[in-house]
């Protein structure tokens, strides 16, 4: 299926395209087929309002975000230049109105995620017909409010999106053991009462006696295990298969969990990916297809994708600058134990083996990395100096934010910190029969930062809707270990050690 | 336009009208708590500033902000702020992975065009300026041609014109020589007229109650309510005066720095404010040839009902009859909000020249504005 199937590009774009194409095959990029569509501005802003999917399920967020996306247009406030789908064929988006430079360094850029969704690990499972799966859960969605009415619906699909961040993002990349052991209870032999004599032992242990004793054994077993056995980090699935849910419920909770696994990895990937395609249309367009009269438009385009606001992190140039940089140390041999153990400045300043392998490593790295690992093994002391980079820290006494400190460690700790699981808190099924009442129990493992708690108390009231019975969620608040509660009529919060 | 793209106009019009009834609270009460008017004050430096449009934030789990922090870049030494207030600076939470590769690029709005935003926002009606003829600044433009004028202003192209026409009519003028010599007579000058332009001046005087109770919280509802205000009205007068009066027990005129982050304590006697502003309209801006306006925040404890009698009668006797707009926001303080709103309800009512209005918070500047300058005055 393709959004807008009979609209090729005009010739001269097309010719523009297989230049380009042409230039970032020599390079030496893979990527799976690409389609480009123009668009209006308007049709440009409602695809970004669907996240590229021109067949969405109906949902008030989309109509926000294309307000969002419609306004800051009109008033001149933003504009979107260029969106790409992670699928095969690969889909991309033009924007009638741009001039012919930026159509150009757009196709380039587009062809640096092209590469990149098709070879990066972390997309390898992501399933290669989205465009289609997304217009079948529209398809699902709207046969379900067809029969059940959109209120009910689209309310359920709210609670379902407050708990999305509930997945398990390392899931797709690792075998994690079973949530519950199918192996028998207990295979130990129960002893039965003490007896010195061999031969008297059918009358002091009869077999029924054995089996007995063997059979409550296993039920106080049963009873005291804890289900799941090991906590369930990927929270929705756990409510697909044991939560008494409708079957029009476990339908829209099981898309909603699909496409937050489907788009997971483009927030691991986000510095990776956009400095990847950054590098790359600069790469092409000031070696291969600038134009000397594009310069000065190139530059100021490019200049303005890079900038960044004070106080803030601009993942393209993190990420482009990062690239180059690693491009560089390979290149000059900057690398491995010899280099490290360089201690004097001048010979690290002058320090060139001429190895030539940057292109080769940087090939390498985006296929193998993710944002944590990537920002783990390539951030150097030299690199933070050099980009300027500080952690900042909130101020209570000025209620103000303030740079803290520009040490490397520092840096590269909070840096890590942010990316790891997403961003978001690790949070984990750890008991669903809770106190014997089957509740539910979550448990936040508590990092060092807080919860925005009225917002977690929000999510523990769309849980226990899905769960039917009250749901708790252990974590910690300002130092003390205490659990918040909903019961399905009122919040209420208390101090409790696991 | 393919079927497609209708197919698609026509979802996404669905999808858009659901969130706008959600938004103006037709629909689906339940996430109207979470509906965030945005942060309507930007970076005022710079005349640059983000706009305000209305989002719903479907909760998470997710960090609470302050023990967060984050990685940031750019120039700066060790200690220095990067912003006040609650959010954190950049994207702090980061929208999870939707829309992937869709790339944003911000510009920048100007104050005027801002304000024309605000305008077409809140559906406010444009300002007639009252004593438009009062007031005359002379503009002198050049406008047409003239054959006498001074050698400095001679019009060389046309001149130049003239001697070759001349020229060509006597017939001395020679194709293989072409040679002009412009006379006395030929030289053009740039003739200039001058145009009265009737400029209206304007004045704005905020007073602000600094007694105990109101706290920070109150005085940024102020600020950003004043921001805008300003904002607005500087769109419509040019040389825009600001003064500042602020009060407890006694009344100080004080600069705009000082206005917004003084904390004082002590008793309320909004008269003391209103006599200086009074003073002030009388000496310094006769209304025959300003527009003033007078924008009085407060959480509306007064010290006495004696006191709020005398407010009145100035309000009435001096104050009204020389203002465009009396304006007076009643900013709800920890402490509740007081009596004054309802007395100046009970005495002004059906005044057009006075405004009321009631902000419980940061959320109600929008319709608060909007009650403000609604009276297109």
């Amino acid at each position: 299926m393709t959004a807008f199937r009979n609209r090729g590009l005009p010739p001269r774009l097309a010719d523009l395209e297989e230049e380009i194409k042409g230039y970032a095959k020599g390079y030496g990029l893979d990527f799976y087929e690409v389609i480009f569509e123009m668009l209006t501005y308007d049709e440009v802003n409602m695809v970004a309002a669907y996240g590229g999917y021109p067949n969405r399920y109906p949902h008030w967020r989309f109509g926000m975000d294309y307000e969002q996306l419609s306004k800051g247009y009109e008033y001149g406030l933003s504009k979107i230049y260029e969106m790409v789908i992670n699928n095969d064929p690969t889909y991309a988006y033009l924007l009638e109105s741009n001039p012919e430079v930026d159509q150009k360094l757009v196709m380039a850029h587009v062809y640096g995620h092209g590469d990149f969704f098709k070879n990066n690990f972390a997309f390898q499972h992501t399933n290669r017909k989205m465009m289609d799966e997304m217009a079948n859960h529209a398809t699902r969605v709207r046969r379900l409010i067809d029969r059940h009415g959109v209120e009910k619906i689209e309310d359920f699909i709210d609670r379902c999106l407050s708990l999305e961040n509930l997945i398990d993002y390392h899931a797709p990349y690792i075998k994690r053991a079973p949530a519950a052991s199918t192996e028998p209870a207990t295979d130990q032999q129960v002893q039965g009462l003490h007896n010195e004599r061999e031969y008297m032992g059918g009358f002091i242990n009869p077999p029924e006696y054995l089996d007995e004793l063997q059979r409550k054994a296993i039920e106080e077993q049963e009873r005291t295990r804890r289900f799941p056995e090991r906590p369930q980090r990927d929270v929705l699935l756990f409510l697909l298969d044991h939560a008494p849910l409708e079957p029009w419920e476990q339908d829209i909770l099981s898309i909603i969990r699909e496409e937050a696994y489907y788009f997971a990895p483009q927030g691991m990937t986000k510095i990776m990916n956009e400095g990847w395609a950054s590098y790359w249309h600069s790469t092409i367009m000031t070696n291969k297809a600038l134009r000397d009269s594009e310069i000065i438009d190139y530059a100021d385009h490019h200049a303005g994708t890079m900038s960044m606001r004070p106080g803030s992190l601009n993942p393209y140039k993190i990420g482009i600058e990062l690239f180059r940089d690693i491009e560089e140390r390979w290149n000059m041999g900057r690398f491995g134990k010899e280099w490290e153990n360089v201690d004097s400045l001048a010979e690290r300043q002058s320090w060139d083996k001429q190895l030539g392998l940057g292109r080769e490593k940087i090939f390498e790295v985006r296929k193998h990395y993710n944002d944590v690992t990537f920002i783990d093994e390539f951030l150097t002391p030299e690199f933070c100096i050099q980009q300027k980079l500080f952690v900042y820290d909130y101020n209570d006494k000025r209620q103000t934010w303030e740079i803290a400190t520009r040490q490397f460690e520092a840096v590269k700790e909070k840096l890590l910190h942010q990316l790891t699981n997403f961003g978001q808190p690790i949070i984990e099924v750890m008991d669903a029969n809770f106190e014997n009442r089957s509740e539910l129990l979550l448990v936040h493992k508590h990092d060092g930062i807080d919860l925005k708690i009225d917002d977690a108390k929000h999510s523990l009231y769309c849980l226990q809707t899905l769960w039917r019975r009250p749901v708790n969620l252990y974590t910690r608040v300002e130092g003390k270990s205490l659990i918040l509660r909903f019961d399905g009529q009122e919040h209420s919060e208390h101090k409790a050690e696991l | 336009m393919t079927r497609r793209t209708d197919t698609l106009s026509l979802k996404i019009k669905q999808d858009h009208a659901r969130f706008k009834a959600i938004v103006r609270g037709k629909i689906k009460q339940n996430l109207r708590k979470f509906i965030q008017k945005g942060e309507m004050l930007g970076k005022q430096g710079k005349d640059l500033i983000t706009i305000p449009l209305p989002t719903i934030n479907i909760p998470h789990f997710r960090y609470g902000a302050k023990q967060q922090g984050g990685v940031g870049q750019g120039e700066g030494e060790i200690g220095q702020s990067l912003g006040p207030g609650e959010e954190q600076p950049g994207d702090g939470d980061g929208k999870a992975g939707q829309g992937e590769g869709q790339h944003i690029m911000e510009v920048d709005v100007s104050l005027d065009e801002l304000a024309e935003i605000l305008g077409e926002e809140l559906h406010l009606p444009k300002i007639e300026p009252k004593g438009t003829d009062r007031i005359i600044t002379e503009k002198t433009r050049y406008t047409g041609i003239n054959t006498i004028g001074p050698e400095s202003l001679r019009h060389f192209k046309r001149t130049y014109k003239q001697a070759l026409r001349r020229q060509i009519a006597s017939g001395t003028y020679d194709p293989v020589r072409p040679v002009i010599v412009p006379f006395r007579e030929d030289r053009r000058y740039r003739s200039w007229k001058v145009t009265p332009l009737p400029e209206a001046a304007a004045l704005i005087i905020y007073i602000m109650d600094v007694s105990g109770s109101m706290g920070d919280e109150q005085k940024e509802i102020v600020r950003v309510e004043s921001f805008w205000i300003d904002t607005w009205l500087r769109h419509h007068y040019k040389g825009l005066k600001a003064r500042y009066i602020i009060h407890d027990a006694v009344a100080h005129e004080v600069d705009r720095e000082t206005f917004f982050h003084t904390r004082e304590s002590g008793g309320t006697m909004i008269s003391s404010a209103y006599k200086l502003a009074a003073e002030m309209i009388e000496k310094d801006h006769p209304s025959s040839s300003w527009n003033t306006y007078v924008f009085h925040f407060s959480d509306g404890d007064n010290w006495s009902a004696d006191d709020t009698r005398l407010c009145i009668d100035i309000v009435k006797e001096k104050i009204l009859p020389n203002v465009n707009l009396f304006a007076y926001g009643q900013v709800e303080s920890p402490y509740g909000s007081g009596q004054f709103i309802r007395d100046l309800r009970e005495h002004c009512e059906g005044d057009d020249r006075v405004a009321l209005s009631e902000i419980a918070d940061k959320e109600a500047i929008y319709g608060s504005i909007r009650d403000f300058l609604g009276k297109g005055r």
